[in-house]
């Protein structure tokens, strides 16, 4: 049983009001981007409206305000992922961004020819490419823990692949290809004991789940804030405090140099020192209004109804015959993948947006996967809180309508 | 939107299921591999010329529906054709998919192609049909470069 309202859910987003080619708008690609609710929306819009000024700058009121409402925001960002120190969380455009100043402010200046840096099989591609163009910087070496037929990383050969060559190992939360929720803190705990650093790419684990940099055991953990209803081109690095005062900047600009301005009596070296320039600030206040809004709901009750989503979709479609479900993961979140006979996912995609349904189709950005269970691209539904057992029986109806055309 | 059924016709499903020419040529004068990075549809295309005349062509790879269907009703068009014929082709072809919706369709000399004008309404979909096509025209200008679509 849910503990959330859906319907009264649906009306805070005002996207759902949409209808799509006549139909009313069933999104189901929230691992890609979630909607946003209004009151996200509006405090944009208030921010504007009202108190937008640089932030960090002037002694006047307006920037007093913006930058007292940037700060906030990232203190929500602390408390929202249980991080000791609001200087342990760097706004970033996103998980690429927070992944990218990981590997070239820390991992850039300490791999040595011989180190290694070890990812999983069903890692997103932005926690796989920074990394390779470390390695190749530096001479250091990209090890791949293998992950089996159900789509879960394997226990023994994620542990045999870590060593004292181990320096940095990096892996996403939950896939967002497959849904697949990763061991963290137990392969964090490995991790460490061979002194390795530990990397999270949490963008399909903070929309979920609550999330706690301690509990998980980890370095470093990045997220996006477009994924978990707050706008695009805002995210969050929690990074363990004395390793950030020990990297070098990776952007030089205004805001990182410390004799320039007003508040930072508040804040020492980190997190300004990697956030050259003038921020994202409408999009940190968004974040910050979203995690407030999450919290009410509930993050623990959100992770129940979609379970309970997750387990109704996973056996409406594997229902269908000839629907293949890509993947079983032991423990799953958000997302499920799939592909219907022999019809290519993009030709599913077409056609369930014909019937107002919003998926993604195509590789998620995580190409070895789709190698490992030989397809080219899958179907995917993700799901979010405003998604009900409804939605999915619309997509149930719509997979049946792809099949018809394809018969 | 207009009715899928327009997308997906029975022509277009009857080359993605049983796609004509499928398969690598032998005796391949020129060939060519496209790739559309969006879908990750991967094709290869083989033509074997004989002075000026397409005598043979053949696709293999997989894809969509659209693209699947594309390349092989383009291995149909163009076998016995000469090459200035394929690229006059094309340019008709390329024309009618990419032409803005609120003009009549100008099908024109496109034959069998004709099916695929419907994706002009589709434009995501626009590169799935015109994939087939840039790689023929890679494969017979012989640059080395994958084709892609992005």
């Amino acid at each position: 049983m849910s503990a959330l309202d859906v319907e009264a859910l649906r009306k805070q987003f005002p996207i759902l009001a949409r209808r799509i080619h006549g139909k009313p708008l069933v999104y189901l690609d929230s691992a890609a981007s979630s909607q946003k609710p209004a009151c996200v929306i509006e405090a944009i819009a208030d921010y504007y409206g009202r108190y937008h000024s640089n932030v960090h700058r002037g002694v006047h009121t307006l920037s007093e305000e913006a930058t007292a409402a940037y700060e906030h925001a990232r203190a929500k960002v602390r408390d929202f992922v249980r991080a000791q120190s609001s200087r342990e969380i760097v706004f970033v455009r996103g998980t690429t961004e927070a992944i990218n100043l990981v590997s070239q402010a820390w991992a850039r200046p300490r791999l040595r020819p011989g180190d290694e840096v070890l990812v999983t099989e069903l890692e997103h591609h932005s926690n796989i490419v920074p990394w390779q163009i470390v390695c190749e910087q530096t001479g250091a070496k990209l090890v791949v823990a293998p992950i089996d037929e159900r789509g879960d990383v394997i226990p023994q050969e994620y542990a045999r692949r870590l060593g004292e060559r181990t320096r940095v190992v990096a892996l996403a939360h939950v896939s967002n290809a497959l849904g697949s929720v990763l061991p963290v803190a137990e392969f964090a705990r490995q991790a460490k004991s061979v002194g390795a650093l530990v990397v999270v790419d949490g963008a399909q684990g903070v929309p979920h789940m609550p999330v706690d940099v301690g509990a998980l055991g980890c370095d470093f953990y990045a997220f996006s804030g477009h994924k978990m209803y707050a706008p695009t081109g805002i995210g969050a690095l929690f990074g363990r405090l004395e390793l950030l005062d020990a990297m070098e900047p990776w952007q030089g600009g205004g805001s990182m140099i410390r004799s320039v301005s007003f508040a930072k009596t508040t804040f020492a070296s980190s997190p300004e020192r990697f956030e050259a320039g003038t921020p994202n600030i409408e999009g940190a206040i968004g974040l910050g209004v979203a995690i407030e809004w999450l919290e009410r709901l509930d993050l623990s009750a959100v992770h129940a109804h979609e379970a309970d989503l997750i387990a109704y979709a996973t056996a409406s479609l594997s229902a269908i015959p000839g629907v293949r479900l890509i993947g079983d993961p032991r423990e799953r979140a958000g997302a499920v993948s799939f592909v219907v006979g022999d019809v290519h996912a993009h030709d599913v995609g077409t056609i369930l947006d014909g019937e107002g349904i919003a998926i993604r189709a195509g590789h998620h950005c995580a190409q070895p996967v789709m190698d490992h269970f030989d397809v080219p691209a899958t179907a995917r539904a993700s799901f979010a809180v405003h998604n009900g057992r409804d939605d999915v029986d619309l997509l149930v109806a719509g997979v049946r309508r792809v099949q018809e055309i394809f018969a | 939107m207009s009715d899928l059924r327009e997308l997906y016709q029975e022509v277009i499903l009857d080359h993605t299921k049983r796609p004509r020419n499928f398969g690598t040529l032998e005796h391949a004068t020129h060939r060519a591999q496209g790739h559309n990075p969006l879908c990750g549809d991967q094709l290869a295309l083989f033509v074997e010329v004989e002075g000026d005349r397409l005598r043979d062509v053949s696709f293999a790879g997989r894809g969509c529906a659209i693209s699947t269907a594309s390349a092989s009703l383009l291995t149909e068009a163009l076998k016995g054709k000469t090459t200035a014929e394929a690229h006059a082709l094309f340019e008709r072809f390329h024309a009618a998919v990419t032409s803005s919706s609120d003009q009549p369709i100008d099908v024109a000399g496109l034959g069998k192609l004709a099916v695929l004008a419907g994706v002009r309404e589709f434009p995501m979909r626009v590169k799935c049909a015109s994939l087939a096509w840039h790689t023929l025209e890679a494969a017979l200008a012989r640059r080395a470069e994958p084709v892609s679509t992005e």
